[in-house]
C-alpha cells in the first residue's frame, strides 16, 4: 500500500485505482449494450469507430451549451460514459478483461499467472534485449526490431484470446492469455519510453 | 440540439431566429474576433479597418486604460503602465512569473490568492483582468459591426494550456461579460476553418508557432468529428523568442550592456521584431536604434544571419512534433496535410525546417493570423444553435496528465494526458488514524514523476468526514474534467454516504466571489444596476427552461412520465412561471433548480431513448 503525502496530522493511506469512472445510476447499461454490440471479444474498429461517433453526436455537451444546468451535467455524464466505453472496447487488452468481468472473472491488478516455464524464459530473453539496446551499433534500428517482435507476439495472443473467448468459451486460458498479454503490454510502453528517450537524445 | 429544446420548423422556438455569436482568438501579441455572416466566416476588422488588436493594453493614471494600436504607441515611453503579452502570465504564480527572467520590465505584486498583479498608474491589475479589458475591446467592435449584443462566444485557447491557463482564460470573459460558449483549442479552430472548406477526410497536423507559444497537434476528420489524436508543445516558446535573440544580436553589434533599461529593451524588441517580419520578403534590413547615449547605431541584419540566430528556436518545436506523431501512433507518411498556423509561421526558416520534418509543402492558404478566429466563429455559430442541421463536433483530448501528490512527494497520473474529453476517474481513499475527520489532496497537472516538476492546480481538504476507526472510510474522490478541459473534484463517504465537505485552493485561480467583486468594479454602476442585471440573467434563464420543457412535454410526456411524475414538473414549473415576473433573483434561481431536479428523471429518460435511437440502425443482428 502507498502512502499519501498530506502533511503530519492528515497522513491517508491510499487504496485503490478504480478503473471505471462513477457513474450516476441510470448508466446501468454495459458497455456493449451500450454500443448495441453483441457481447462478443471480435469487434470490427471501423463499425465501432463510426457507432462511438454516432452516440457523442447524440449526448456531447457542444449539443447541450444553451441547455440549463442539468441537462448539461447529464450529458457530461453520458458522454464521459461512452468515451470510457470506448477505450475499453477498443483496446484488445482491456476489451478482453471487461467481458471476463462480465462473465464473472475479474482480474484484480496484481494478479499474477502461473506461466510455463517458456513464457518465462521468453519473458527473460525480451527484456535482455531491451537492456542491450543502448550498446547496439544502431539502437533506434535494433529497438524498431524488438518493437516488431514484441507486436507480433501481442498480435499471437491476441487472435488466441478471441478464439478462447468467442469460440471456446475456455474461461481459464482465457485469463491466462490476458493476464501474458499484460506482460507484453508492459513491455511495449517500456519499448515506448526508451524509443522515446533514444529520439529526445537525438534532438 | 438540447434535449428539451425542441426545434421543429414551424413552432419558432427561438425567439430571434439568428443568435448573434462571434469566435475570438487571444492571443499573445494580437487578438482577432470573427463572425458568420450570410453563411461566411470572417474577422471582423476596426473603424480604421484592420483586423488585428494588439494584445496591449495601457493603464492610465485617470483609471482609464488603452488598448491595441494606441497602446502600443506609448510603449517605448511608457513601459511600466503598458502591458504586453499578458497572455503569458495567464494561469501562472508569482514564482512562474519571475522565471520569465528580466525580460519582463513589470513591477509584480502578489495577491493574497498568489495570483501576480502588475502595478500600474491605475492601480494594480491581475492577467485576467488585463485579458478582459482586451476581451471588452473586442465584445464592443463585434456588437458595433453586427448591430445586437453576442449571445455567445467561443474563445481559443494553445491546446497545451493547462487547467489552471484555461479557467484564467475562461473568467477574462466572464469579467468582459461575456458568455463562453466553449474554450476551443487553438489548432483545433484552424482544423475546422480549413476542415469545412475542404470536406475530405484524413489525419492532419497543425504546427501553430504564435508570438508566445508553440502547439502541435494530429486530429483526424472523418465524417465532420474532428477527433484530436494527440497534442504536444511549449507553453513559452514563439516569435516572442525570435525577436530576443536578435535583440540580444543587436545588443552585442552596438556594444550595448547586457541589462539596459526598460526603454530600451522595448526599443530593441521592437526594432528586432520589425526586422523579423522585413525578412519575411526579403533578404537583408538595414536596422536602426537609438541608443542611452543619444546616438544611433545602424546596421545589417541578412536573412542568413536570422535564420543561424533563429534555428535552435525553431529546432525546439520539432521535438514536440515527434512527441505528437508518438502519442497518436503514426508516423510523418500517414498524415494527409500540414496546416500552418500563427504569425511566426510567416518566418521562411520555419516553413523550411516543417517541410522538412513532415516531407511535405505545409499549407498557407488562409492568412496564419486570422485562420483560428475563423475557426472559432464557425464553431460558434453552431454552438449557439444556428445551424441545427450541421452534424460537425468536435472531441478534444486532455493535453496534460491530472494526477495527484502521493507519498514522498510523488505523482500519482489519475487522467493520463490525450484522454477523450469530456472524462472522469475516480479514486477511493482511506483514513490513517482513528476518528480522523479531514483529509489534504494536493492536484497537480503535467508529465514529471516530482510533484515539483508538475504544475500545482489546487487544494483539497475534505472535511466533516464521520469518525470511524483507521482503514474503515471508504472516500471516493471523483476527478471529472469537462468538454473544455476544466477539472472539478467531488468527495463522498461511501459507507454513510455522507458527503465530505470539499474546500478548493486553486493555486492561482479566482475564486467566484473574486470574480463576482472584480465584476462589481469594472461596472462602474451603481449596486441597484448589478441587481438588474443579476435579475435579467436569471429571468433569461428561467424563460430558457420553461420554453424547453413545455416544447418537450407537449412532444412526448406521455411517453416517458407518469401522471404523477407529469403533475410534480408542472406544479414546478408553473411556481417558476409566477416568481419569474417578480424582482427576486434568489427566488428564480431556486425555483430554477427545483424544477431541474424534479423533471431530471425526464431528461434522463429522453437522453436514453436518443441514444437507443442512435443506435438503432446498428442492431446487434448486423454482426451474424
Amino acid at each position: 500500500m502507498l502512502k499519501m503525502h498530506a502533511g503530519a496530522a492528515k497522513a491517508l493511506t491510499f487504496r485503490d485505482v478504480l478503473i471505471h469512472p462513477s457513474l450516476p445510476p441510470n448508466l446501468t447499461q454495459n458497455y456493449f449494450e451500450l454500443f448495441s454490440l453483441p457481447q462478443q471479444y471480435a469487434v470490427e474498429r471501423s463499425d465501432l469507430d463510426v457507432r462511438y461517433r454516432k452516440l457523442q453526436h447524440t449526448v456531447h455537451p457542444d449539443r447541450f451549451v444553451t441547455a440549463g444546468d442539468q441537462e448539461r451535467r447529464v450529458s457530461m455524464q453520458q458522454a464521459t460514459h461512452i468515451n470510457e466505453a470506448y477505450q475499453v472496447l477498443k483496446d484488445p487488452l482491456r476489451r478482453g478483461r471487461y467481458l471476463l468481468e462480465l462473465r464473472g472473472h475479474a482480474i484484480e491488478d496484481q494478479q499474477t499467472t502461473h506461466q510455463d516455464a517458456e513464457f518465462l524464459m521468453q519473458q527473460i530473453e525480451l527484456r535482455e534485449a531491451l537492456g542491450d539496446i543502448r550498446r547496439q551499433d544502431d539502437p533506434l534500428q535494433a529497438l524498431d526490431r524488438l518493437a516488431r517482435e514484441v507486436q507480433a507476439q501481442y498480435r499471437a495472443l491476441e487472435s488466441a484470446l478471441a478464439q478462447a473467448l468467442d469460440a471456446g468459451e475456455e474461461t481459464e486460458q482465457a485469463v491466462s492469455l490476458v493476464l501474458k498479454m499484460q506482460y507484453f503490454m508492459r513491455l511495449q510502453s517500456e519499448v515506448q519510453e526508451l524509443e522515446a528517450d533514444l529520439e529526445d537524445e537525438l534532438d | 440540439m438540447a434535449l428539451l429544446q425542441i426545434s421543429e420548423p414551424g413552432e419558432a422556438t427561438a425567439p430571434h431566429g439568428h443568435r448573434l455569436a462571434a469566435g475570438i482568438d487571444l492571443g499573445t501579441t494580437h487578438s482577432l474576433v470573427a463572425s458568420v455572416r450570410s453563411g461566411v466566416a470572417a474577422t471582423l476588422p476596426d473603424g480604421e479597418g484592420r483586423h488585428l488588436l494588439h494584445s496591449v493594453v495601457r493603464y492610465l493614471e485617470t483609471g482609464e486604460h488603452q488598448v491595441g494600436a494606441t497602446a502600443l504607441r506609448q510603449a517605448a515611453s511608457d513601459p511600466l503602465n503598458t502591458i504586453i503579452s499578458v497572455k503569458r502570465f495567464m494561469g501562472r504564480g508569482v514564482e512562474d512569473v519571475k522565471s520569465l527572467g528580466s525580460v519582463l520590465p513589470y513591477e509584480f505584486v502578489a495577491s493574497e490568492s498568489g495570483m501576480p498583479l502588475i502595478r500600474t498608474a491605475a492601480g494594480d491589475r491581475s492577467p485576467v483582468q488585463v485579458s478582459a479589458d482586451i476581451l471588452a475591446e473586442l465584445r464592443q467592435r463585434a456588437e458595433q459591426t453586427l448591430g445586437d449584443e453576442l449571445t455567445g462566444v467561443v474563445i481559443t485557447v494553445p491546446a497545451y494550456f493547462d487547467d489552471a491557463q484555461r479557467q484564467a482564460t475562461r473568467d477574462a470573459g466572464r469579467l468582459a461579460g461575456l458568455n463562453v460558449l466553449r474554450l476551443l483549442n487553438e489548432p483545433t479552430a484552424a482544423a475546422v476553418a480549413y476542415g469545412l472548406d475542404r470536406g475530405s477526410d484524413g489525419i492532419i497536423a497543425v504546427y501553430d508557432l504564435g508570438g508566445g507559444t508553440f502547439d502541435i497537434s494530429i486530429l483526424r476528420l472523418s465524417q465532420g468529428v474532428f477527433e484530436v489524436m494527440a497534442t504536444a508543445g511549449d507553453t513559452a516558446l514563439g516569435g516572442d523568442d525570435m525577436d530576443r535573440a536578435i535583440a540580444a544580436w543587436v545588443m552585442q553589434q552596438a556594444g550595448v550592456a547586457d541589462d539596459p533599461a526598460h526603454a530600451m529593451q522595448r526599443r530593441l524588441l521592437l526594432a528586432a521584431c520589425a526586422a523579423k517580419e522585413s525578412l519575411t520578403d526579403g533578404d537583408q534590413v538595414e536596422l536602426a536604434v537609438a541608443l542611452e547615449n543619444g546616438t544611433q547605431w545602424q546596421g545589417t541584419l541578412t536573412r542568413k544571419t536570422m535564420d543561424e540566430l533563429i534555428e535552435s528556436l525553431v529546432r525546439k518545436t520539432l521535438g514536440p512534433c515527434r512527441r505528437a506523431l508518438r502519442d497518436a501512433d503514426l508516423n510523418a507518411a500517414d498524415l494527409r496535410e500540414v496546416v500552418m498556423v500563427g504569425g511566426s509561421t510567416r518566418v521562411l526558416k520555419v516553413r523550411t525546417l516543417v517541410g522538412e520534418f513532415f516531407g511535405r509543402r505545409p499549407l498557407v492558404d488562409i492568412d496564419p493570423d486570422r485562420v483560428v478566429a475563423i475557426g472559432a466563429a464557425i464553431q460558434a455559430d453552431i454552438l449557439a444553435g444556428n445551424k441545427p442541421e450541421e452534424s460537425m463536433l468536435l472531441l478534444d483530448v486532455i493535453p496534460l496528465s491530472l494526477g495527484v501528490e502521493t507519498m514522498g512527494g510523488l505523482t500519482e497520473k489519475i487522467i493520463p494526458r490525450n484522454t477523450t474529453l469530456p472524462a472522469s476517474r475516480a479514486q477511493e481513499f482511506t483514513t490513517y488514524k482513528d476518528g480522523q475527520t479531514a483529509m489534504a489532496l494536493h492536484v497537480v497537472q503535467g508529465e514529471r514523476e516530482l510533484v515539483e516538476d508538475c504544475r500545482s492546480l489546487a487544494r483539497f481538504e475534505l472535511r466533516d468526514m464521520p469518525p470511524m476507526t483507521a482503514g474503515a472510510a471508504r472516500i471516493r474522490v471523483t476527478y471529472q474534467v469537462d468538454a473544455d478541459g476544466l477539472l472539478s473534484v467531488t468527495a463522498e463517504e461511501q459507507t454513510s454516504g455522507v458527503q465530505a465537505h470539499i474546500e478548493v485552493k486553486p493555486s492561482y485561480g479566482l475564486s467566484d466571489n473574486e470574480i463576482e467583486s472584480m465584476l462589481r468594479d469594472s461596472m462602474d454602476h451603481a449596486e441597484d444596476d448589478v441587481k438588474a442585471r443579476r435579475l435579467r440573467e436569471q429571468q433569461v434563464q428561467a424563460d430558457r427552461v420553461l420554453e424547453a420543457l413545455q416544447a418537450a412535454l407537449q412532444q412526448d410526456a406521455d411517453s416517458f412520465l407518469s401522471s404523477e411524475e407529469r403533475n410534480a414538473i408542472e406544479q414546478a414549473a408553473a411556481k417558476l412561471a409566477v416568481l419569474r415576473n417578480g424582482n427576486n433573483a434568489r427566488e428564480i434561481k431556486v425555483a430554477i433548480e427545483k424544477l431541474e431536479s424534479v423533471s431530471e428523471v425526464y431528461v434522463d429518460r429522453r437522453m436514453n431513448a436518443n441514444i437507443r435511437e442512435a443506435m438503432a440502425g446498428h442492431t446487434v443482428d448486423e454482426f451474424k
